[in-house]
């Protein structure tokens, strides 16, 4: 049987915001335990909770950016649970009245096609505190500061088909939430998280099959396999004649593969109401305008620009415009040069590589983009070949130079143009080869193309990789031709 | 010197016929020999009394001449006291010592009260005969055997029995005001948002409101100038100026018109209790006021609307108390779940457990519509009632309680009855409108309260009210026997 996978996702990010949604508490990753843990955020009897008006900008930029509808007005509600590292007993979240109403976003996919992901909705929460288990001689250690820690859960609609599709969508999320400044997506801190409702059904089939949740797979490599392997989970246990069940799994990737933490049977019935502590929180048309008046140019729009601006390719224009940062870089880089293709090139080859090679941010890039726009009006200009370049972007990489020109002069990199000079090497070039100018001469055309290439390798050799290589190009063929 | 009110206090302290020192001590001594009988305070706080004390007289010789400067009162267990045992008459706060201060805790104290201690209460203020507290029942000191009403009947029996000038306390259904009846006291409950609730140990959210009990209208309005305000650290909290409620106690009461609800005056009204209210309205009248019978059509479901949408807020709320960070932990839990089941088992008394099952149960998948959103749809129209009402009547006159204060005991097997005596009070609590209690005679030689309503932040108006019927009546200076 063909079967089809549904995907709906929901994601955890955390705002950037200076401190908790509900106290004054900073919100820095890494702090000794308890250290950012206010009254407030222990649960302290008598205490109670102030809305932090950065985090609804933040969530309204969100909302904007998804061309969501956002009400005049949301509430916020009390998800009632007991754990140890939930203070209050409760999480103060969101439920029939959330910030961000129905949005979409576009995603593209490996062929190049885009589509549109619905989502249902987001909205505001704090975050739990966390339990620590090791280190206590058999008690547990709770840690509160993360506890209040503002996240907006962006809930998407079961638009979602496969597990690429499933990635495309988190990484179009993970380059929107940063391109409007809202949320680090630092995956590994925990600051982009991800919840998996993942179900198949038989090719045709309108009903949707039974959903399993994969809780909190935080990055892109896992939320593919995590889901990959689900799938087929799922589809060996019905096509034994088996069926799913409704629960929430959790995705080890030391194992790679899903286990059972609760069934619906074991769920909480949260008792969700409207949390009498706080007002419903009113967005006035007002408030919003001025938001709008300063959303950043987000992906698509970056990357239609870039299309249409500098004639770049989809492909080209889709990697550079995935981030702000790089985008903004490539951008830096064809402002000194001028030349968007060469500049695009360079971005995406030398410099990607070199980042890769040592696992850097393209803001930690040794390489400024002064640097390599200057760089790149030398290829320009002659001064130097492509090749040459790449020992230049080298030495700029390594700190043997401020500038382009600099390393070109430093180590007498200049390309050689003098024709009078580069008739002289070869000259010299073809004395040293005579045997093989006796062979060209005596071949037909199609083997005389095949040795060709040896003569200008000797002569760029011989200068060094210095010599033209048009130049040379033209004026050996005059020689053996001659 | 126990027998002075705030007012005389203040003037006692500004014409120096005795310090702040002088009268805390008195008072002290006086709580030592007296209070073993009526069981109203948890902690006598009485070395920072005495340091305040000292502080105040400190300020006052060096020019400071506030309202309150000096003067002694008390503080219901369930505003937060840094460094003092904060119970909320529970066992699960065994121990609690909170780590900051109530907002009203602090503001009365920068006025310059000096705090004698924390009052019994009702267990997280709820009940209604100050008898579920963990520290024992509270006696009502004009019958050592009856109730002195609840839940702040630990501030009502120390005013009333003369241990302390004022008290703070907390209305939530009628927690200051029925008390305040059974005792012979004065207390308001403001506007929901006047007094901030922050460090006010929450019983339900969206009903709890602190304010004073005292002996008169005039000490209420001292009381409740220092508490009231707004305060960002309450998002409930209104951000509306504070009337000036001493000046607001000298309006003349001619034109003033009042609304007798006739649903308050129906079965269940013990008869000489309404004779009793009816004369406090003849009096009033003397004074210039007019009357008409009002409606108030959706009373009859306030009682049910309440004891859904307090206990599930309160379900929420006490979840809190779960032995892991503060307060009383069972000995040697063997899990999680057995850390949870035994801490609250065991801390909890029954009347909580009682209501935060009801809670629990009313916001339970597949019975939330049917009971909490059933009973916030009842809570608008009690609300819309007042509104109504208002448009044609400056204040709303009634009987505080139905019954006068039973007999320790008599309801505890019966947790229906004790919540009708609610039955007068709650609605402005579930609307949000400010309500007082005064004094309105005696049957039996046990006090009768008369509760008057007004529009929303017309504290000032109902402090006036009561003020004018105190100029001309004695009921509220009578004292009980034997204090």
């Amino acid at each position: 049987m063909q079967w089809e996978t549904v995907i709906g996702l929901e994601i955890h990010a955390q705002l950037s915001t200076q401190s908790k949604i509900f106290s004054a508490s900073a919100i820095a990753f890494g702090a000794e335990p308890n250290t950012q843990a206010s009254l407030i955020d222990l649960g302290m009897p008598g205490t109670l909770p102030v809305l932090n008006a950065e985090a609804v900008r933040m969530a309204c930029k969100f909302g904007l950016a998804i061309d969501a509808e956002i009400a005049p007005s949301n509430i916020f509600a009390r998800k009632n649970y007991f754990y140890p590292d939930l203070p209050k007993g409760y999480q103060t979240s969101q439920m029939d009245h959330p910030i961000v109403g129905k949005g979409f976003l576009d995603i593209t996919l490996e062929d190049g096609t885009q589509k549109r992901i619905g989502i249902t909705r987001a909205h505001l929460e704090e975050d739990a505190g966390k339990s620590l288990h090791e280190d206590f001689h058999g008690m547990s250690g709770i840690d509160l500061n993360r506890a209040g820690t503002p996240l907006l859960e962006i809930v998407s609609e079961p638009d979602i088909r496969s597990a690429k599709e499933a990635v495309a969508y988190v990484k179009a999320m993970h380059a929107l939430v940063r391109y409007l400044g809202i949320c680090d997506g630092n995956m590994a801190e925990g600051s982009l998280r991800c919840d998996c409702n993942v179900s198949v059904r038989p090719v045709g089939q309108a009903e949707f099959g039974t959903r399993a949740e994969i809780k909190n797979v935080n990055s892109f490599r896992f939320i593919e396999k995590a889901i990959n392997h689900e799938v087929q989970r799922q589809i060996e246990l019905i096509e034994d004649g088996g069926k799913v069940v409704q629960e929430t799994r959790l995705y080890d990737p030391n194992k790679d593969q899903t286990r059972s933490m609760r069934s619906k049977e074991e769920a909480n019935d949260y008792r969700y109401f409207p949390c009498p502590d706080l007002l419903p929180v009113v967005i006035e048309q007002s408030f919003l305008d001025e938001i709008r008046a300063t959303l950043p140019e987000l992906p698509v729009e970056k990357r239609a620009r870039f299309e249409a601006e500098f004639g770049l390719s989809t492909y080209d224009a889709h990697v550079l415009a995935a981030s702000r940062e790089l985008a903004d870089y490539f951008e830096a880089v064809n402002g000194v040069c001028g030349d968007a293709k060469l500049a695009a090139n360079w971005v995406m080859g030398e410099l990607s590589s070199l980042l890769n090679k040592d696992n850097l941010e393209i803001e930690q890039s040794p390489v400024s983009a002064e640097q390599l726009g200057g760089m790149i009006l030398r290829i320009k200009d002659n001064t130097i070949s492509g090749k040459i370049a790449k020992m230049v972007f080298e030495a700029l990489a390594a700190g043997e130079g401020a500038t382009a020109d600099e390393v070109i002069e430093k180590k007498g990199l200049k390309q050689v143009t003098d024709s009078g000079a580069i008739e002289t090497m070869l000259d010299e070039v073809l004395a040293a080869n005579a045997e093989q100018v006796e062979q060209y001469r005596a071949s037909d055309e199609a083997k005389r193309g095949k040795m060709f290439g040896f003569f200008v390798g000797q002569a760029m050799k011989a200068s060094k990789g210095k010599a033209n290589p048009g130049q040379v190009n033209e004026l050996l063929k005059k020689k053996l031709e001659g | 010197m126990h027998q002075l009110t705030l007012a005389e206090i203040a003037r006692g302290l500004a014409d120096k016929q005795f310090s702040s020192e002088e009268l805390t001590r008195n008072l002290l001594a006086r709580i030592a020999q007296l209070d073993p009988q009526l069981n109203s305070f948890i902690t006598v706080t009485e070395e920072l009394a005495l340091e305040q004390a000292k502080a105040a007289d400190a300020r006052r010789a060096a020019g400071e001449n506030g309202a309150l400067l000096g003067a002694p009162i008390g503080h219901k267990d369930l505003f937060c006291t840094q460094d003092v045992l904060t119970s909320c008459a529970s066992k699960i706060l065994a121990g609690f010592k909170a780590p900051y201060n109530a907002t009203v805790v602090d503001k009365l104290a920068s006025a310059g009260t000096v705090t004698l201690g924390k009052l019994n209460m009702d267990e997280f203020a709820m009940g209604s005969a100050n008898e579920s507290s963990h520290y024992g029942a509270v006696k009502n000191p004009w019958d050592l055997s009856r109730v002195p009403g609840g839940s702040s009947g630990g501030s009502a029996a120390a005013v009333a029995a003369r241990l302390l000038p004022a008290a703070t306390g907390t209305d939530t259904g009628g927690s200051i005001r029925q008390p305040a009846a059974l005792t012979n006291l004065t207390g308001i409950k403001p506007t929901y948002g006047r007094v901030s609730r922050w460090g006010m140990i929450a019983y339900a959210s969206s009903l709890d409101q602190g304010g004073p009990l005292a002996r008169n209208a005039e000490d209420c309005a001292l009381m409740l100038q220092a508490m009231a305000g707004f305060d960002a650290k309450d998002s409930t909290s209104v951000d509306q100026p504070v009337d000036d409620y001493l000046a607001a106690l000298n309006q003349p009461l001619s034109g003033l018109r009042i609304g007798l609800p006739k649903e308050y005056f129906g079965t269940g009204l013990d008869a000489r209790i309404g004779e009793k209210v009816m004369a406090v309205v003849e009096e009033l009248k003397k004074l210039g006021a007019t009357v008409k019978e009002i409606s108030l059509p959706n009373m009859q479901h306030a009682i049910p609307a309440y004891y859904v949408i307090a206990p599930a807020e309160a379900s929420s709320n006490l979840s809190r108390f779960d032995g892991v960070r503060f307060g009383y932990r069972c000995e040697n839990p063997v899990n999680l779940e057995d850390l949870y089941k035994r801490s609250r088992g065991e801390g909890f008394g029954a009347e909580v457990k009682r209501r935060i099952m009801v809670g629990t149960y009313a916001l339970s998948a597949g019975y939330y519509d049917a009971y909490y959103l059933k009973a916030q749809k009842i809570r608008r129209l009690i609300k819309n009632d007042f509104v109504a009402a208002f448009n044609d009547v400056d204040v709303i006159l009634g009987p505080t309680t139905p019954n006068l204060a039973w007999k320790l005991g008599e309801k505890n097997n019966d947790p229906v009855a004790a919540y009708l005596e609610d039955i007068y009070t709650i609605t402005a609590n579930l609307a949000g409108i400010p309500g007082l209690s005064m004094p309105a005679g005696f049957v039996d030689g046990l006090p009768v309260g008369v509760q008057l309503l007004a529009p929303y932040f017309q504290e000032g108006r109902l402090l006036n009210v009561a003020h004018q019927y105190q100029q001309v009546t004695g009921w509220h200076t009578q004292a009980p026997a034997g204090f």
